[in-house]
């Protein structure tokens, strides 16, 4: 009898750290197919839906962009804090605070205000983004307090501060009453690149935050110690690198780029503050930066497929009749697709023959 | 004829790109004391795992007591009578003596085990509490524990993996009181290690590994340690030469430091004074975890926590700073652990020279420095050309390399950064003979160059050979030093246990 057996490897295999994503990618299209079969969809329109329609026109493909845009941003500075051992799990809070900010700023706009406006409410999202983020690094600083569990916390508490805004000082007076705050002047909107597609000057943040973070990352030598304090902390005290530093840098930089996604959100494709502004794009980046390897070029590619799942489960829902959270299914499948294709990265399988085993005869004992 | 406790033959593993075990036969004798010699990365541990069911082997077979086995896993090998003690303890810190090895015996309940644990310890005469907690036992004591869990499964094959790396001269003796007394009544032994005095005390059978193959089988007490090591390196070691000391003045001054302990497992500094002069190697010896450690820490400065005016480099005073700002200055340092301290194991040799080495960075004031890569790899190409370092190229990651090979990169790295004052720990903890010998060679160089030299080690041979001067270093107190000709192995054992007469500190102020 023959059965399969996973055996360590004696080092970690370049090839499967890069080919367990495209294989938990693969896994996922064929339990989605079966997820569709048993939903009584067929399955090949349900995988047109989620992987050709988002693709297959030039604005399609500019929705893509527009949604993979914060993602990428997000997850950009999340690789640098996971990079650096620090677990900020609440990039949603962030971005929230972020948004919040840039509002505050936006409605200081009136029918006069020059173009300058978009700056600054831009940098607002960033600082307001910095500023949550930054409560976490202090608590932990300061009082060593755990940084999952603050980071996540702090997610509710923005909800609430974002609800009181919304439902008190800024609603809109002439809203009907509807918990929201007027609509933002246009001078705010952030400018977009092409006529008649919703893509924003947002999507060259992203793409300056790429090679941002690579050279960060991979040519400086601030970025090598933020590294070397996640991969060995003992390490990086022998070499004199500052883990406080460390601490401060990943949860200002991740808090500042989700606080900018935040911002050009809020002045881009939603044009005022709402209740329903954190659409769960903080957590989503955690799946991104995962399964683009925590590398900038990767989670460009991870951002997009995320993005395809966001509008997958959009059309899902109007072109056939099924519920919108199937993207939150193929989001989830995806990550604990990608967690189990990940052991192939220390581990092969192999088929191990049980023929020519003479049993130890002790073994029963 | 008697038959064969163990008896391997052919045996071959292969790892991707390195044979491992290549055609390797053994033959082991009830009551013998086998040796297995062989220099680090030789093969002796993959054989080791192979015998106890952690690996499998390619090719081979294995007969235990004449039958032919195959041992797919550790609990078949108990079960067959052989047990294994590891270099590195399997302990959990928290639990005490006897709830350890509970642990493995789930059939018995704990009073059992104490009581079990109680008659073996009185059997072989290791003394020790069943119910102290680990955290609170020496390491000597914590390979008792060790040796009495491996016993009570009463193996007739032990495995000892370099069993004395972590003991005092005088622990040494007490282990091989025990290993005796068990080899007397019929308990065959597997001895790895690659220190041959104590093999030729010991052992009467000797296997010796070469590159996986074997390359002797002899009886060690009737060779010499010069023809061992031809059979285990391939060629003698080199002597150490040693010109006499001209030592100047004093690079580094510690007076006075007390430091409280940082972790509640560590050890309070207690008034430690102490000085390194230029073209000198100053010794630190002293059975581990009598703030050795905690010492290191605070000279190097990974622990800045030291009171002002305590530590002087030059006339600097360095107390507050930390290791960065300490090498600017001309402290280099080689910490005992070697990968997740000294080096990041995931990263490439070359990256680990940025930890301490600053030459290929370009433009310090953006973001640190701009790295150059190629520079970088060059600079590491260099270091593992001129020291001789065996790895896959700078590109190589630091966990791919033997610890002995790794030791020689960090000592290249730091002697390669025209050090004042270099201070290592351990500097040839589980490395072979040949990269120890270079080792130390390379220290004395250092210091006929007009280098201060501070080794903080456990073994006392290595400190002789080495060091002009020795201090001993007892629960958190230095003791005053003593010149090396002065210096004897049983003054120094003496010490070693806090018995000093605390006159001896203005002799050498």
């Amino acid at each position: 009898m023959a059965r399969l057996k996973l055996e360590a490897r004696p080092q970690p295999s370049d090839f499967w750290s890069y080919g367990s994503p495209l294989l938990a990618l693969l896994c996922t299209v064929v339990i989605g197919v079966i997820l569709f079969a048993l939903l009584g969809k067929d399955p090949v329109r349900g995988l047109q839906v989620f992987f050709w329609e988002p693709i297959k026109s030039g604005y399609a493909v500019g929705e893509l962009v527009v949604k993979a845009t914060p993602l990428l941003l997000i997850a950009l500075g999340l690789a640098v804090c996971f990079r650096s051992n620090v677990w900020n799990i609440g990039a949603e809070g962030q971005y929230i605070l972020g948004a919040v900010a840039a509002s505050g700023v936006a409605l200081l706009a009136d029918k006069t205000t020059g173009g300058w406006i978009v700056a600054a409410l831009l940098i607002a999202g960033v600082l307001g983004g910095m500023a949550w983020a930054g409560v976490t690094a202090l608590l932990r600083d300061k009082f060593n307090a755990n940084e999952i569990l603050v980071s996540l916390m702090l997610v509710y508490v923005a909800v609430q501060v974002l609800g009181y805004l919304v439902f008190g000082p800024w609603k809109d007076p002439n809203g009907y009453n509807f918990p929201q705050t007027k609509s933002f002047e246009a001078v705010t909107r952030i400018p977009r690149l092409f006529e008649g597609s919703r893509v924003s000057i947002g999507v060259l943040f992203a793409l300056l935050g790429v090679a941002g973070v690579w050279v960060f990352l991979f040519r400086t030598r601030a970025g090598f110690a933020q590294q070397v304090g996640g991969l060995a902390p003992a390490a990086a005290r022998y070499a004199g690198f500052s883990s406080r530093r460390a601490l401060w840098v990943a949860l200002l930089v991740s808090g500042g780029m989700a606080g900018l996604a935040g911002a050009l959100e809020v002045a881009g494709p939603i044009g005022q503050l709402t209740p329903y502004v954190p659409a769960g794009y903080g957590f989503a980046a955690i799946i991104v930066a995962y399964v683009g390897r925590l590398h900038p070029v990767g989670m460009v590619f991870s951002a997009i497929l995320m993005s395809m799942f966001y509008i997958g489960g959009e059309l899902a829902q109007s072109r056939l009749g099924l519920p919108k959270s199937l993207t939150g299914v193929f989001q989830g499948l995806l990550l604990f697709t990608l967690l189990g294709c990940d052991t192939l990265v220390n581990y092969r399988l192999r088929w191990v023959h049980s023929v020519a085993q003479p049993a130890a005869t002790g073994a029963t004992q | 004829m008697t038959i064969p406790r163990l008896q391997l033959t052919g045996i071959t593993k292969a790892y991707p790109g390195v044979v491992a075990n290549s055609d390797v036969s053994l033959t082991v004798m009830p009551g013998e004391t086998h040796a297995v010699l062989g220099e680090n990365g030789a093969g002796k541990s993959t054989l080791m795992k192979i015998i106890y069911g952690s690996v499998k082997p390619d090719a081979g077979q294995m007969k235990i007591n004449g039958q032919v086995m195959q041992i797919r896993n550790p609990k078949e090998a108990r079960a067959n009578g052989i047990s294994m003690v590891f270099q590195h303890f399997n302990l959990f810190d928290t639990m005490t003596v006897a709830e350890n090895v509970w642990l493995g015996l789930t059939r018995n309940s704990l009073e059992q085990v104490t009581a079990s644990i109680v008659a073996k310890a009185n059997e072989y005469g290791l003394d020790i509490d069943p119910a102290r907690p680990v955290h609170t036992l020496s390491v000597g004591e914590m390979q008792r524990v060790e040796i009495i869990r491996a016993l009570l499964t009463r193996p007739e094959l032990l495995i000892l993996d370099e069993p004395t790396s972590v003991l005092t001269p005088q622990a040494v003796e007490k282990l091989f009181v025990v290993l005796k007394k068990l080899s007397s009544e019929g308990c065959s032994i597997l001895y790895i290690s690659h220190k041959l005095h104590e093999i030729r005390e010991l052992c009467t059978a000797c296997t010796v590994l070469r590159g996986g193959k074997v390359t002797g089988v002899c009886n060690p007490q009737q060779e010499s340690n010069a023809s061992l090591s031809r059979m285990m390196i391939g060629a003698e070691p080199p002597l150490l030469e040693r010109a006499a000391s001209l030592a100047g003045s004093a690079v580094m001054h510690v007076k006075g430091l007390s430091l409280p302990r940082e972790d509640q497992f560590g050890v309070d500094l207690d008034d430690i004074h102490l000085h390194v002069r230029c073209g000198e190697v100053v010794g630190i010896a002293g059975v581990s975890g009598n703030g050795q450690k905690e010492l290191l820490y605070a000279l190097s400065g990974e622990d800045c926590r030291s009171p002002r005016g305590s530590i002087h480099m030059d006339e600097v005073d360095v107390s507050r700073m930390h290791s960065g700002r300490r090498r600017k200055l001309g402290l280099h340092f080689v910490p005992e652990e070697r990968l997740g301290r000294g080096a990041v194991p995931t990263l490439s040799l070359a990256h680990n020279l940025l930890l301490t080495r600053t030459e290929s960075i370009s433009m310090p004031r953006f973001a640190g420095g701009w790295i150059r890569v190629r520079q970088l790899e060059a600079h590491a190409a260099r270091l593992i050309k001129e020291y001789k370092v065996k790895a896959n190229g700078p590109t190589a990651a630091a966990r791919s390399l033997s610890g002995g090979n790794l030791q020689k990169f960090i000592v290249a790295r730091e002697i390669d950064g025209n050090p004042k004052l270099l201070i290592v720990s351990q500097p040839t903890w589980g490395v072979d003979v040949g990269a120890s010998a270079q080792i130390r060679g390379e220290i004395l160089k250092l210091r006929d160059a007009g280098c201060a030299v501070l080794v903080v080690s456990e073994e006392l041979d290595e400190l002789f050979e080495v060091c002009d001067r020795m201090h001993v270093i007892a629960r958190g107190k230095l003791s005053p030093s003593v010149p090396i000709a002065e210096a004897t192995v049983e003054k120094i054992g003496e010490w070693m246990s806090g018995l000093w007469e605390p006159a001896g500190e203005v002799q050498h102020g």
